[in-house]
């Protein structure tokens, strides 16, 4: 077996516990971290194909992967401020409580 | 060459596995630090070291201190560390979920033809990639910028909210 699939299969496993995670847990601090965890698979992603792609010189695959991470942290940053800003209209963070729109 | 990308792999997907399925949210936090430390390995295996210090000190660093911040505002007892299991059925639901995109993902994987050459050791230095962000990518820097700025105002913004009406409750 190739590193290249190798490497697709990590990443491809990370995927799904990330979104078994996001899909199985209640708690909304852990979707989210499921979430990241996804975002950190596709990373993987384009990193495998970067370094065993076809086009040997370009470093598409790293900038590419620059800008995914800006992006997941942005989103990490709103997220978490989504997740307080929840819990102190409704005072928990379970997802099954947060239910309605207007606090 | 393979055995280290296996150890690396086993050891973020168990630490992965390990936080998701743990019930204390701390120690999933904390976990999950040791799974995206494994990300990094893999990336400074595949040649990337830039990558590999950005997601050091953006991941490692910063993520997981926003997380712990948010887990230790979030709660109002030690008991709450460890709420209540979740519902069984939706566990099963979501591991057959899992299970089922992971059987696409490999089946796909194993079965396409990937006759890529692996190619010399790639080497991208930090001097080539500042020249390319300076570059042809000026433009999406510049982008991502203004998106970090705009998301992390709005990130403030949310928080404070909840603070200004209780003051204005209270007078």
């Amino acid at each position: 077996m190739s590193p290249l699939q190798l490497s697709l299969l990590f990443s491809s496993a990370l995927f799904c516990i990330g979104l078994v995670g996001a899909l199985a847990r209640s708690n909304t601090i852990l979707v989210l971290l499921g979430i990241e965890l996804m975002l950190n698979a596709t990373n993987i992603n384009f990193i495998a194909f970067w370094r065993y792609g076809p086009n040997h010189t370009a470093g598409t695959g790293v900038i590419f992967v620059l800008f995914s991470i800006a992006v997941a942290a942005a989103e990490a940053a709103v997220g978490l401020a989504l997740v307080i800003a929840v819990y102190r209209h409704q005072q928990s963070i379970r997802l099954q409580e947060a239910n309605r729109l207007k606090g | 060459m393979i055995v280290a990308l296996i150890t690396i792999a086993l050891f973020t997907l168990a630490s992965a596995a390990l936080a998701m399925s743990l019930r204390n949210l701390i120690h999933s936090a904390l976990l999950l630090v040791a799974s995206w430390a494994g990300v990094a390995m893999f990336y400074l295996w595949a040649g990337a070291e830039f990558l590999a210090f950005a997601q050091g000190l953006i991941y490692i660093g910063a993520i997981s201190m926003v997380v712990l911040f948010a887990v230790l505002l979030t709660r109002r007892s030690v008991a709450e560390l460890a709420p209540a299991p979740d519902g069984k059925w939706r566990s099963v639901t979501a591991i057959y979920t899992g299970c089922a995109v992971a059987a696409v993902f490999f089946g796909a994987i194993l079965f396409t033809p990937l006759n890529f050459s692996a190619g010399p050791a790639r080497s991208f230095t930090v001097r080539e990639l500042g020249q390319q962000l300076m570059g042809p990518q000026a433009a999406a820097v510049l982008v991502v910028g203004v998106i970090l700025t705009v998301a992390l105002l709005g990130g403030v913004v949310l928080a404070a909210v909840g603070r200004r009406t209780e003051k204005e409750d209270a007078s």
